[in-house]
């Protein structure tokens, strides 16, 4: 009888040191049941809703603005490609700014979906001799022709399978996307990519409030905290509702083409139809869904 | 009681010692904290302290890591030649050895924490609690193979401490069937170390298939290196009896195991820089630098510049059968693994990058300030490991002399 009250008081000791450690760190409920949320994947729709309430509360209390939280799932019926025509693109990097306020991509440290490659013409899609930091006054320079590129939402994408946890994975609609809330940082799916596509939050990253996208999707552009991955997402939080990526919208030139490959009608379907595509790496078998094709 | 005991008296042993003793703890403490403040700064801003980005996104932590899975690895090798070449003290071998590869596995451990974004999010990678990419990633493999040859060590070097200790036999059956078992473990882990790189396609670099069989070359260089001047040091301050034949004998061994991992890098050469191709960018960058950058240069030929000393010396049997110059081969060639699986192993599979940008990477203050802590931390505890074991297999520390005293202690007290 003894042994029982004492055992009890023990435990009650614990909780109640426990509790005052977690309040002298700072750490409140909210925080505690983030940290012990599951990975996006074997959430009920019922506990999906309440992060997602709660998402929008901290947001709102963080950033003083009213934000949608979309988890809205891939359409039936619906995979989606792209397509980018090399003979157009004239190397601006409107695309790249473009996806950096759409996808709330860290100021500082930079963070860039895309990278436009800057490549000689006498030398063809060659990797090593191409300039992602080009600078000239004007673009496009004289004898030579760019090249972005972002995730190519490989089919067979080498990222997933290395992630140790799960933390990302390819969704139905083929856009292969990221739990921030599950990556534990370690990176392996950076280098598995062939592409470079995938980014770190070396540090915290910066957005200033009023320039954040409040319109966003749960796996796609909301906030990043330090130390995850992210990744272009075909815009997931337009495409999944019908309308273009940013980066299809902004480009001056129409180099940029995108749409549903089991929709026979669609712009994609036709370019694969009459031009002729290239894929970059094919002999790695990622089987990008992103096709590269000369328009003229 | 007894394991109080046990703590107590273990306490007193680290704490007790020679002015070389001394001097080395207060030297390695130091390290620990000039490393501590250091990663302090890392836990604060985040991983933007090192000089990693998303070009290089893996450097010296996951290269220290490798290294170390190494030491674990080789640790246990030695065993094989202590039961093939029947040296007496193989007790104390596997004992030493397996302290060793211990101590190894919790650095490697150290060094992915430090290493990973989110190292409290470290519960995602388990089974049933977490969601673990079980068989899929390599890095589930790794954790798990680790974790497993940790347990394994731990329980057969603890099982024959205790045993001594309580003056008891230990179980010889089951002790040699786990030690058995530990050796292919110990091949294990490394290999699968290697696939780990090996597996990217994305990296041409590491996708050779000759990468798993350099990398336990190199362990079998720079395992037995440590324990080559453990050895020594155990027999001057104990009455631990290893003859001279056997440290030529691992001096031996090490020798062969150089030749080896030379013929496996010269295949690797001459097929990159006789073919050719765009691969051989990864190793031009690794020995002379593209264009500008070459920072990397001086790093790269200091590993292979005392590499090949330490291979010579090794070599010709007079300055193998030299304990000076066969000390300073050991040093050498522990250093040059270092710096080959630290930096030249890592960084040119990074560089340059997937699309092919040159990011020039050397580790920041901070990545040598968070390696020197563990570093520093894991000699600590292999030094304190080391001192017990030592009081337990050769000076008669065990636990009925310690209630002998205790009891004459009380006597006396009740006299008085
Ligand atoms: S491009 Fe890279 S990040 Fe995108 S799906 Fe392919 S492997 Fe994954
Ligand atoms: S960094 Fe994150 S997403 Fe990438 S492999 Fe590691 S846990 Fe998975």
């Amino acid at each position: 009888m003894k042994k029982d009250k004492s055992r009890r008081s023990l435990l009650k000791n614990i909780s109640l040191a426990s509790f005052a450690a977690l309040a002298a760190t700072g750490c409140n409920m909210k925080e505690l049941e983030e940290f012990f949320q599951r990975n996006f994947r074997t959430l009920s729709d019922k506990e999906k809703d309440d992060i997602i309430n709660n998402l929008e509360q901290k947001y709102k209390e963080k950033y003083d603005k009213e934000f949608q939280v979309s988890a809205q799932a891939a359409m039936d019926q619906v995979e989606f490609a792209y397509a980018l025509d090399l003979s157009r693109c004239v190397g601006c990097r409107k695309c790249v700014y473009a996806c950096v306020g759409e996808n709330n991509q860290s100021r500082s440290p930079q963070i860039h979906w895309i990278q436009v490659l800057q490549m000689e013409k006498e030398k063809g899609i060659d990797f090593a001799h191409s300039d992602v930091h080009y600078n000239p006054e004007k673009v496009p320079e004289k004898g030579h022709f760019y090249l972005p590129v972002a995730c190519q939402q490989c089919q067979n994408p080498q990222c997933t399978t290395v992630c140790p946890v799960k933390a990302t994975w390819q969704e139905p609609d083929g856009i292969v996307v990221v739990d921030y809330n599950w990556c534990i940082g370690c990176r392996y799916c950076m280098a598995a990519c062939p592409y470079g596509a995938r980014h770190f939050n070396w540090g915290e990253p910066e957005i200033p409030a009023e320039e954040l996208n409040t319109d966003m999707h749960y796996l796609g552009n909301r906030p990043r905290m330090k130390g995850v991955v992210e990744k272009c997402t075909f815009c997931i939080q337009r495409v999944r509702k019908g309308k273009y990526p940013s980066c299809v919208e902004v480009c001056p030139v129409g180099a940029r083409k995108f749409g549903n490959l089991l929709d026979p009608e669609s712009e994609i379907r036709y370019i694969l139809e009459n031009k002729r595509v290239l894929v970059l790496k094919e002999e790695l078998n990622t089987q990008p869904r992103f096709y590269y094709f000369f328009g003229v | 009681m007894n394991f109080i005991r046990f703590i107590n008296g273990s306490i007193k042993l680290i704490l007790q010692g020679s002015k070389a003793y001394y001097a080395w703890l207060f030297f390695l403490v130091a390290l620990a904290l000039w490393g501590g403040f250091g990663y302090i700064d890392q836990l604060q801003d985040g991983l933007i302290t090192t000089n990693m980005r998303d070009s290089v996104s893996w450097a010296f932590y996951i290269g220290n890591f490798t290294f170390l899975v190494g030491i674990a690895a080789a640790a246990i090798m030695l065993v094989i030649p202590a039961y093939i070449y029947d040296w007496k003290p193989i007790k104390e071998i596997v004992i030493f050895g397996e302290l060793l590869a211990v101590c190894a596995v919790i650095m490697c451990i150290a060094f992915i924490v430090v290493d990973i974004g989110n190292p409290m999010r470290f519960w995602h990678m388990l089974p049933l609690v977490g969601t673990m990419n079980f068989p899929y990633s390599m890095l589930s493999w790794d954790f798990f193979f680790l974790l497993a040859y940790l347990i394994i060590n731990l329980t057969v070097v603890t099982h024959l401490l205790y045993s001594i200790f309580h003056k008891k036999e230990y179980n010889k059956k089951v002790v040699q069937v786990i030690v058995l078992i530990s050796i292919p473990m110990a091949v294990g882990i490394h290999t699968v170390t290697a696939f780990l790189y090996n597996a990217l396609p994305a990296r041409p670099f590491w996708n050779s298939a000759l990468l798993a069989p350099r990398f336990l070359a190199s362990a079998f260089c720079s395992g037995p290196a440590i324990l080559l001047i453990l050895f020594q040091i155990l027999r001057k301050i104990t009455k631990f009896e290893i003859k001279d034949k056997a440290i030529w004998t691992i001096a031996e061994l090490m020798v062969y195991a150089m030749f080896i991992y030379l013929f496996f890098t010269i295949a690797e050469l001459f097929k990159e820089f006789y073919s050719g191709t765009e691969h051989i960018l990864y190793w031009k960058y690794l020995l002379f630098g593209i264009g500008d950058s070459k920072e990397i240069v001086p790093y790269s030929w200091s590993s292979i510049i005392m590499g090949f000393i330490a291979f010579v010396l090794f070599l010709i049997p007079k300055t193998r059968k030299n304990f000076v110059t066969l000390n300073i081969g050991a040093v050498l060639i522990y250093a040059s693994v270092y710096v080959e699986k630290g930096i030249a192993l890592i960084i040119p599979g990074f560089t340059p990058d997937v699309l092919g940008q040159i990011y020039v990477y050397t580790p920041s203050i901070t990545e040598i300030r968070t390696a020197a802590m563990i570093f520093s931390l894991g000699f600590l505890l292999f030094t304190f490991l080391v001192k017990i074991a030592i009081a337990i297999v050769f000076e008669n520390y065990n636990i009925s002399d310690i209630i002998k005293k205790e009891k004459s202690v009380k006597s006396e007290m009740s006299t008085i």
